[in-house]
């Protein structure tokens, strides 16, 4: 028990059971809606895990990444005839390469300069979503054509409950994957100690280049489901609000845990939906529990669980 | 066999009691931007559903059953707007739908209410809503061609043909400026030239300067929102550029005049009756309309009437008389009713619905306006 307990695996597969178990308790189509955003938003936040809990850098732009997957799947079958899913592909090509031209001069610098450099470039790609009218709508936003693959068109909320919650899992077993190879290993190196992991000879820049890129890659696949799953897409979704609420499903479930963003994905989707009882006093509870949180679970939900349940 | 019956008589008594609970309430949707960006829009429009929905059930209720409001607040985001048709959808079984605060919202939300087969009134502005039609899509406010057209009108009035625009690049500005540019040929209207400026811009005399250096620019024309076109109102005046100025409904509020000062002497737009309720001719047929509810909104909130609050009036009106024309909630059937609607008097207009308008006002829903001395008074 305690061999597969420590698996490297395990929360990957605690994970899917929880996958294929949710269904059978799932009353309607409203429930496989928020499970999906719960996917998607998990996606991304296990994206931007691996770069602040490994390379310990923070984004506060990463949802223009979202951004740009979720306006590539909008604007590539609108405007350029491109099937949906070379879209999505594209979105996410686009992405790598933007984040490769932002992070190659910022992350050679030691600090938080990533953090200021992507919280300017969160706040433009919003901007040039809302002004490009022609291509994009503007900021009422723009209708997504469904999600086609050989002719057939996905649609309905249980669909997409599977197609979210499959692309989750590969990219948690990928970032598990990842964390347990050499570069995973340089990674925390570099978070424990930047000087040590350089004396060991790690290219530190290198590292945390590829981790950003990762990353933002994750986020525009995630900004790509996410554009399918509604439809519709307006600028907010790059906004910088989203950007924060990115980093706050990080912190809140664990920074470095990979089955941690999807509690603090499934924590900050779900709050306001079940808070909606309280109305005018939603986001004052919202505000109070996120901060209970990170009083009493100081290091995310699931670390500080695993450790509880470790010395139990 | 007098045991089977009990139970029998006992089953009934209950399913009648299911059923009867069942039917006691109707639920009505509302997804509303009640907090963030937009809650200038959505706060009245709560309050206006809230109080009306209660003044109807204590006067007994819809087809002898109580409607029961269910609003959730989008926060002007449309992602949470969608989530939240769903449920109203899926979970509450609503009957229809008042809301949709921003046209983002109202147009993620639209989907999800067709594939349903339940009526939506949507309190969004932009004609995107209803062009092309849509079978289960209506909406209350005026468009924002609309307004372009009853400018333009007046301008005609006045014998003015060529004018100069003004527009901010905010989503309000932006949208009527198109609306503008694609309604003027057709008007017999030229735009000699065109400026904009950002939502948060302080100083709009250069773009003013430009226009006032345009030869044969015989009016200028502000499609805008918020602060700007009160800066530009008394920028205008600065520059002491004598050519009529029209403003939108988007500044149809005190607070412009306010804004503005005296700059705002003589500036015309187009606005809903509401705004002059108390001015109106006593023949008007909506002056008892936009009176009643004027004097409701104030009493009850305290707080100054705002057209939008109207809007979300007129939209539960017209459902409400059109489920009882329809004798039933039945979404089908309501659906035919409202697009149905002739007649009806709101606080936007006077609203007669077809199979290809599902809005249903026409140019006179608008009054022109000109400010003088502080206060509204109605262009004849």
């Amino acid at each position: 028990m305690r061999g597969l307990l420590n698996h490297r695996l395990f929360p990957a597969l605690a994970m899917s059971a929880v996958i294929v178990l949710l269904p059978l308790v799932l009353p309607s189509a409203y429930y496989y809606r928020v499970a999906a955003l719960v996917f998607v938003f998990a996606l991304a936040a296990v994206g931007l895990n691996l770069l602040m809990g490994f390379a310990g850098q923070v984004s506060l732009g990463h949802a223009g990444f979202m951004g740009i997957g979720a306006y590539a799947v909008a604007i590539g079958p609108t405007h350029l005839n491109l099937p949906s899913w070379l879209a999505f592909v594209g979105g996410a090509g686009l992405s790598a390469l933007v984040a490769f031209a932002v992070g190659r001069p910022i992350l050679r610098l030691k600090g938080h300069y990533l953090a200021v450099a992507t919280l300017g470039f969160g706040l433009l790609l919003a901007i040039a979503f809302s002004n490009e009218a022609r291509f994009t709508g503007g900021p009422d936003g723009m209708a997504v054509s469904r999600f086609a693959v050989f002719g057939l068109s996905v649609r309905g909320a249980q669909a997409w409950y599977w197609i979210t919650a499959a692309s989750f899992l590969i990219g948690a077993v990928l970032a598990l994957n990842l964390i347990e190879s050499p570069t995973g290993r340089a990674l925390r190196a570099i978070h424990d100690s930047e000087v040590a992991a350089r004396v060991l000879g790690v290219d530190i820049a290198r590292m945390k280049l590829a981790v950003f890129v990762v990353s933002a890659v994750y986020a525009s696949v995630a900004g790509s489901y996410f554009a399918f799953l509604n439809g519709h897409i307006t600028p907010d979704v790059s906004g910088f609000l989203r950007s924060i609420e990115l980093v706050a499903m990080v912190v809140l479930g664990g920074l470095g845990s990979v089955a941690g963003s999807l509690v603090g994905a499934a924590l900050l989707v779900m709050l306001p939906q079940t808070l909606t009882s309280l109305h005018d006093y939603e986001h004052m509870a919202l505000g109070l529990i996120i901060m209970a949180v990170m009083i009493f679970l100081r290091a995310g939900i699931v670390p500080t669980l695993a450790r509880a349940l470790g010395r139990a | 066999m007098p045991a089977y019956a009990n139970i029998g008589a006992v089953i009934a008594v209950l399913l009648a009691i299911g059923a009867g609970q069942a039917c006691a309430q109707v639920k009505l949707g509302a997804v509303l931007s009640v907090t963030g960006p937009a809650s200038f829009l959505g706060d009245p429009e709560k309050k206006t559903l809230e109080m009306y929905v209660d003044d109807i059930n204590a006067k007994g209720g819809v087809n002898g059953q109580k409607l029961q409001l269910v609003v959730y607040d989008d926060g002007a985001d449309a992602n949470a707007a969608r989530t939240f048709a769903t449920r109203l959808v899926e979970e509450d079984k609503v009957v229809a739908m008042v809301g949709g605060t921003t046209t983002g919202a109202t147009l993620a939300m639209m989907p999800v209410f067709e594939e349903a087969q339940i009526p939506l009134i949507s309190l969004a502005g932009a004609v995107q809503i209803i062009e092309p039609v849509r079978k289960w899509v209506f909406k209350t406010p005026h468009t924002d061609r609309m307004a372009c057209q009853k400018i333009f009108a007046d301008l005609k009035q006045r014998n003015l043909t060529t004018i100069a625009l003004i527009s901010g690049t905010d989503a309000f500005g932006k949208s009527m400026r198109d609306q503008c540019v694609a309604v003027a040929p057709q008007a017999g209207i030229s735009i000699a030239h065109e400026e904009s400026y950002g939502p948060r811009d302080s100083d709009m005399t250069p773009q003013l300067t430009n226009i006032k250096g345009k030869a044969g620019v015989q009016a200028v024309v502000n499609p805008g929102f918020g602060q700007g076109p009160a800066i530009v109102t008394r920028n205008y005046r600065q520059l002491g550029i004598a050519l009529p100025l029209y403003q939108s409904h988007g500044v149809a509020s005190k607070q412009f005049i306010e804004l503005a000062g005296p700059a705002a002497d003589g500036v015309r737009l187009p606005a809903a009756a509401l705004l002059v309720a108390e001015k109106l001719a006593d023949n008007d047929a909506q002056k008892p309309v936009v009176v009643a509810y004027t004097q409701t909104y104030q009493q009850k909130t305290g707080q100054p009437v705002s057209t939008f609050g109207g809007h979300a009036y007129d939209g539960l009106m017209i459902f409400v008389e059109a489920a009882k024309r329809a004798g039933s909630f039945d979404g089908a059937k309501v659906r035919d009713e409202i697009e149905k609607t002739k007649n009806f008097v709101g606080t936007g207009g006077i609203v007669n619905m077809s199979p290809n308008d599902h809005l249903g006002l026409d140019l006179s829903a608008f009054r022109m306006l000109e400010i003088k001395a502080g206060g509204w008074t109605l262009v004849q």
